[in-house]
């Protein structure tokens, strides 16, 4: 997938990634004051979910349309550990992304073999078969969905259930998982991501195994969307279909491009977007998918670049 | 008589379910193959282009009183033109960009018609009802057939393979074809290539209107309606061969039959079979099962 | 020293008027209506629920002394329990409502339940189906108000097990109201001597019925029950008719419904059709004349049991609230449950322990073409059931609320 180059790996241009990085700390930090903080958690726990994504489409090239069976899945698991085994939300979260990271590998194994939009409809297929498998399965509940999930003693002695524990638990996993991208972009590994994207054959005939890093990216990618998915269960108690369904991985699509491909901080401002716009809109109804589908044409259309890719654009620095 | 434990009876009478939904299955995923076998984008929109059809025979029929018979000749015409106007002023711009950006594209069209839909008519379906000449049934011994849906398997078969013949043996067909490996080659021999184009997305879009009509008395309009069935129709083209035109005939009538069996043998996974197919085939035969490697 | 001594009791008698009132939190008794106001539900409950919260917010005040504060709002949940829960919790964080009304979907009653007792706040559920309210999920904080599974299936299921309805075959929505409905059901036509000859599961919400109509023509059952509601009722009655089941013998036993569906359906499809509602509006003078009130402010259209369910909920709740001068939980549940209950609607009734309301029920068939007078007019009642019979026993329920 061809993105415009801003994305530079020298690190003599890391001064605006910092300044951005420092502002998005202040803002999160800051915010719950004036917004409400279960808001801000959900931002975050979709903000890390379309990093996850970006990684995988802006910066591997591969546009999954699978993406929610990480996120539900995790959540199903992350949430049947804290529920029913009682376990504490630090070892749930890690439970739901290796259960997420092991799907990634299954799926990614079977997706890897094609490529453009095969690729796609094969992460989609095989999304749908997920969300069958958890419509079915009697420990996701179904329709109900894992209610009254118990969000616990962090380390056995910090209360969750007090929203400023949680949201700094929060905080502090989504900080990790994007430094973790960021480190991830900005590495050997990702350099060859980059040039895998730009011209396959040409990383094979310089003898790398293409098909093993884009398999790396996806779990990757995937285990991240599983963390992602396994904080949100505990944030809301609840891990319920929605989060399987192939619409959410429509959203993450949708955020990932208004926010900015293949730049670090476009998922966290697509995210924030979204969220904020189902949260207002809501009484609207109908109107929400509506308004979605426009910023999805417009984007395509006319602001490829998504937001802070135009913001990038416009001060010649990489974000 | 048994079979694996069911009467002959009442599998005959559920193949025959399977034949009908797989008669939609089919329609759709040919509309689906000739865009992208010819155009090589990939119409999400196609789910909400079905479910248009239905509502404007639906609209048709109650505010205007246009009757089954004109629908089916009148819709597909309708909602071919939006198609057409919607190629001429979105697609055309995508076409030197990565495909996946039609499929965005597209995918963002679907969720502003559905939305727009809903927000009119609600979720709850609208009825319209079977037309009179096809009403009661045929009482087959093993199952009571409805004449609609009799004709509805019909139908599309006719449909289906007339369309396949004009693009495999007409020359129109040959010339699309050709459009599609070599567009400037085409051109240069005096054949207006886009507006060829042009017309045969609108041509895509009409089929999956003119099933939607055919589907109006069956299920209910609704503004859902080809939401969730759209991803089952990608996985259709997807195993049949994303540019093979028999392929997503012969495998759409197909896995209406295999759902159908699995609906009787083991009805929670008749969702899931279709995928799990797609998966197999995926595995083994990568291009799918009646397509060439591209 | 007159006038001090006035000023002070005139400062006395406000400050205990304003006592009455300081006891309300933030001054304002906020009503959330949560339904489906879009979707497959927006008939049954929908923005008529609104109307019907409304209408009873009006009659309290014009009966009510209290001088209290009370405001409505309303959200869609979507059926999602996500949705749902979201919202509930926003309410009670950041707006400040006091209850929640309504709530269709059992998925989403039963997570909104949940959220209901953390916050101790109230929930009066009119919407939703399934007994787990008032069972393994009750809560000092619920209030269950219409209808639940248990009683449709003891109403329906029993009367027509009785009448030669003896072989069953169940068509059940999968999802937690369908299986709750079919455990119901089943249970009450094995105690009337009936017996179950095969299910099969559909998946929730579907068009296509025919599949699993077919499996139902062949088991050669007597009676198809529909454990499904909303627009898969509606499919199923619709294509039942279109494959000659009706015609064949067997008859559809549709296990919710609501005269919304009826109406949509029409009576030449649904004549015939037998269920089991708690209210109808043309029951008697005074549902009459409600009914009426209702559909001048909601396009003409006559309010389901649902809708009438919240009229009668919000009443009673304010009349506890003023009484109890007090809007906090688990202390206006329990004036709720001291309190019995009596209005035009429900008539006569009272809530126990566990959470549940109960009142008289009615078993209706739907009306032939030739015996209706105009829209709506659709139902004739067959029987009624007393208030004490029609639900299920209070220590069969596993509810860890009751006493034993």
């Amino acid at each position: 997938m061809t993105t415009p180059a801003i994305a530079s790996a020298s690190t003599a241009s890391n001064k605006s990634l910092w300044v951005a990085f420092a502002i998005m700390v202040a803002v999160f930090a800051i915010a719950p004051i004036w917004v409400y903080p279960v808001f801000l958690m959900k931002v975050m726990c979709f903000a890390l979910f379309a990093c996850a994504f970006n990684l995988l489409l802006g910066f591997g090239g591969l546009l999954s349309f699978g993406h929610a069976m990480f996120l539900g899945l995790a959540g199903y698991t992350s949430a049947h550990a804290a529920k029913v085994w009682g376990w504490n939300p630090e070892l749930a979260v890690v439970f739901g992304t290796l259960s997420a990271a092991v799907l990634a590998y299954v799926a990614g194994s079977l997706a890897i073999r094609r490529q453009g939009i095969y690729f796609a409809m094969i992460t989609l297929a095989l999304a749908q078969m997920v969300f069958f498998f958890s419509l079915q399965a009697p420990f996701t509940g179904g329709e109900d969905g894992i209610q009254a999930v118990p969000r616990g003693q962090l380390f056995g002695f910090i209360d969750l259930a007090s929203n400023t524990n949680m949201y700094i638990f929060v905080l502090a996993i989504f900080l990790a998982g994007f430094l973790f991208i960021w480190r991830v972009v900005h590495s050997p590994f990702g350099q060859i991501l980059k040039a895998i994207r730009e011209h396959q054959d040409r990383a094979t005939s310089l003898g790398y195994d293409t098909d093993r890093f884009k398999l790396l990216a996806f779990v990757i990618s995937g285990a991240l969307a599983g963390t992602a998915g396994a904080v949100k269960a505990l944030v809301f108690q609840l891990a319920s279909l929605t989060d399987v369904h192939w619409s959410m991985s429509g959203e993450v699509v949708l955020m990932t491009l208004v926010g900015g491909m293949g730049t670090l901080f476009g998922p966290v401002a697509g995210a924030a977007v979204i969220v904020s716009m189902q949260n207002y809109l809501a009484e609207l109804g109908a109107w929400v998918t509506i308004v979605q589908g426009v910023i999805f044409v417009i984007c395509v259309l006319a602001f490829r670049r998504g937001i802070v890719g135009e913001i990038a654009n416009w001060l010649k620095k990489p974000l | 008589m048994e079979i694996f434990g069911i009467p002959s009876q009442a599998l005959f009478g559920q193949l025959l379910i399977g034949l009908i939904n797989g008669s939609f299955y089919a329609l759709l995923s040919l509309g689906l193959a000739v865009i992208f076998g010819l155009l090589n984008i990939i119409n999400f929109t196609h789910g909400a282009q079905y479910m248009l059809g239905a509502f404007v025979a639906y609209l048709g029929l109650t505010k205007f009183g246009i009757n089954y018979w004109l629908a089916l000749l009148l819709t597909p015409l309708l909602v071919g033109a939006t198609g057409v106007l919607i190629e001429r002023t979105m697609l055309k711009q995508l076409y030197k960009l990565d495909h996946l950006y039609g499929l965005l594209l597209t995918f963002g069209l679907a969720l502003i018609i559905q939305g727009l839909f809903r927000n009119e008519f609600g979720s709850s379906g609208m009825p319209y009802p079977v037309p009179e000449v096809f009403q009661g049934g045929f009482n087959l011994g093993f199952m009571f057939l409805p004449k609609y849906r009799a004709w509805v398997i019909v139908a599309s078969l006719v449909v289906c393979l007339a369309t396949w013949y004009v693009i495999e043996r007409t020359k129109l067909g040959a010339y699309l074809r050709a459009a599609t490996e070599n567009p400037a080659l085409v051109q240069a021999f005096g054949i207006n290539v886009p507006r060829m184009i042009t017309l045969t997305y609108g041509f895509g879009v009409a089929l999956a209107a003119l099933a939607g009509v055919m589907a109006a008395p069956i299920y209910q309009v609704n503004p859902t309606m080809g939401a969730d069935l759209i991803i089952v129709v990608f996985a259709v083209v997807v195993i049949g061969g994303m540019g093979s035109i028999m392929g997503a005939i012969v495998t759409g009538f197909g896995l209406g039959l295999i759902e159908g069996l699995t609906k009787v043998f083991y009805p929670e996974a008749s969702a899931t079979v279709i995928f799990v197919i797609m998966a197999i085939v995926l595995l083994l035969k990568p291009a799918g099962l009646f397509g060439t490697q591209k | 020293m007159k006038r001090k001594l006035l000023s002070i009791a005139a400062a006395a008698a406000c400050a205990l008027g304003g006592a009455a009132q300081a006891q309300v939190t933030d001054g304002v008794v906020k009503i959330g209506v949560m339904n489906d106001m879009s979707g497959l539900y927006a008939d049954i409950s929908g923005p008529g629920a609104l109307v019907a919260a409304r209408m009873a917010v009006e009659d309290f005040q014009k009966t009510s002394k209290a001088g209290l504060k009370m405001e409505v709002v309303g959200a869609d949940h979507q059926n999602k329990p996500d949705i749902g829960s979201n919202i509930a919790r926003t309410w009670f964080d950041v707006d400040k409502v006091d209850v929640i009304v309504d709530v269709p979907t059992s998925s989403v009653a039963l997570a909104v339940n949940q959220i209901v007792r953390e916050k101790n706040k109230v929930f009066l559920n009119s919407g939703a189906a399934t007994s787990d309210l008032t069972g393994k999920a009750c809560s000092p904080n619920t209030v269950h108000w219409t209808y639940d599974t248990w009683m449709l299936a003891n109403g329906t299921g029993t009367a027509i097990a009785k009448t030669g309805g003896n072989t069953w075959f169940f068509l059940t929505a999968d999802y937690a109201f369908g299986h709750a409905l079919e455990r119901d059901t089943e249970a009450a036509v094995v105690k009337a001597g009936g017996r179950t000859v095969g299910k099969v599961r559909t998946p929730f919400p579907s068009q296509d019925f025919s599949s699993f109509l077919l499996q139902a023509q062949a088991s050669k059952a007597k009676i198809i029950a529909l454990a499904n509601a909303g627009g898969d009722t509606i499919n199923s009655i619709k294509q039942a008719s279109e494959f000659g089941i009706t015609k064949g013998g067997q008859n559809l036993a549709g296990m919710l419904m609501f005269i919304n569906d009826v109406h949509a359906l029409g009576l030449n499809t649904a004549q015939g059709l037998i269920f089991t509602e708690s209210f109808y509006w043309d029951l008697n003078d005074q549902t009459r004349a409600w009914s009426r009130r209702f559909a001048a402010a909601h396009g003409g259209k006559m309010p389901s049991m649902v809708q009438a369910g919240v009229y009668s909920s919000v009443l009673h709740y304010l009349k506890a609230v003023e009484a109890s001068k007090t809007d906090t939980g688990t202390k206006v549940v329990e004036q709720m449950k001291a309190l019995p209950t009596d209005d035009p609607l429900f008539g006569k009734g009272s809530i126990r322990a566990d959470g549940r309301k109960i009142h008289p029920v009615y078993l209706v068939e739907v009306k032939k073409p030739s015996e209706s007078k105009g829209p709506w007019d659709y139902h004739k009642v067959r029987a009624t059931i007393p208030a004490n019979e029609a639900f299920r026993p209070l220590d069969a329920g596993e509810c860890p609320l009751v006493k034993k």
